[in-house]
């Protein structure tokens, strides 16, 4: 049984297909939290990748396709030995990595503005954040290191 | 199917928020909802006790910049009390802990109001 599981965990890769809604945000935020307890994780790690996931998935709905509702996306996780990844992909427009700049929060609530945390919190939460992007579809690609 | 809640009572003239479950960018409308509904009847002294809640995302937190500058500026304030360790450090990876007033126990932020 443990060797199969062993098995399992090196070499299978688990993904989830899901339209891009706000509605989906628990049933993608469980999908990962479910394979990130299989790997040993602790809570506070497993509570970190949940949200980098949540952060992720809400800015594809919100500026890759500007809440349009039943736009494919697609959310991958798969871990080897030294790490666990995840990798989400959408068709909407791409984000610009270069543009963002960490958000000062006190001027945001100043103008009553919200958003614009999500990108800054992936990347304190993961241990590596790349964007990119092949042809009609953006890919964020998120690794935590066992 | 995990949820959002939010029921309201009265301490002493404030208004508590006790919120609970996943605040995240499909359930933060409800809290938007409340807190605007309160704001519109002038009810500015606000707590939000966090003892339930369990999890947030920063479309939660995005609830909070968004209204803090009119309750401040009509000489109310919205306080966050009771957040789990979890929670609390969701938070503080965004600096919230100097721009907002958050207890660990509902009754600190009752007394903050009497000041």
């Amino acid at each position: 049984m443990t060797s199969k599981l062993t098995l399992t965990k090196s070499n299978n890769i688990y993904s989830l297909s899901v339209e891009a809604s706000t509605s989906q945000l628990a049933k993608v935020r469980d999908f990962v939290a479910e394979h990130a307890e299989r790997l040993g994780l602790s809570d506070k790690e497993i509570g970190n990748i949940r949200l980098a996931v949540d952060e992720a998935y809400t800015n594809i709905i919100k500026h890759a396709y500007k809440n349009i509702p039943a736009k494919p996306v697609k959310i991958e996780l798969g871990s080897d030995s030294s790490q666990l990844w995840i990798s989400i992909k959408d068709e909407g427009e791409s984000f610009d990595v270069q543009a963002y700049n960490e958000p000062d929060i006190r001027q945001r609530i100043k103008n009553k503005q919200r958003g614009g945390m999500g990108v800054y919190l992936i990347r304190k939460l993961m241990d590596s954040v790349q964007y990119t992007r092949t042809g009609h579809m953006n890919e964020i690609r998120m690794i935590k290191h066992l | 199917m995990k949820n959002f809640g939010i029921s309201i009572r009265e301490v002493k003239n404030i208004r508590v928020l006790d919120i609970s479950g996943e605040l995240d960018a499909h359930t933060a409308s409800q809290l938007e909802n409340s807190l605007k509904a309160l704001i519109d009847q002038n009810e500015i002294h606000i707590i939000v006790n966090c003892k339930a809640l369990d999890y947030i995302a920063s479309a939660g937190l995005g609830v909070f910049m968004a209204y803090i500058e009119d309750v401040r500026g009509m000489g109310g304030d919205i306080k966050l009390t009771n957040m789990s360790e979890r929670v609390y450090n969701v938070f503080d990876l965004l600096g919230f802990p100097t721009l907002y007033d958050i207890h660990e126990d509902e009754s600190e932020a009752v007394t903050g109001f009497d000041k």
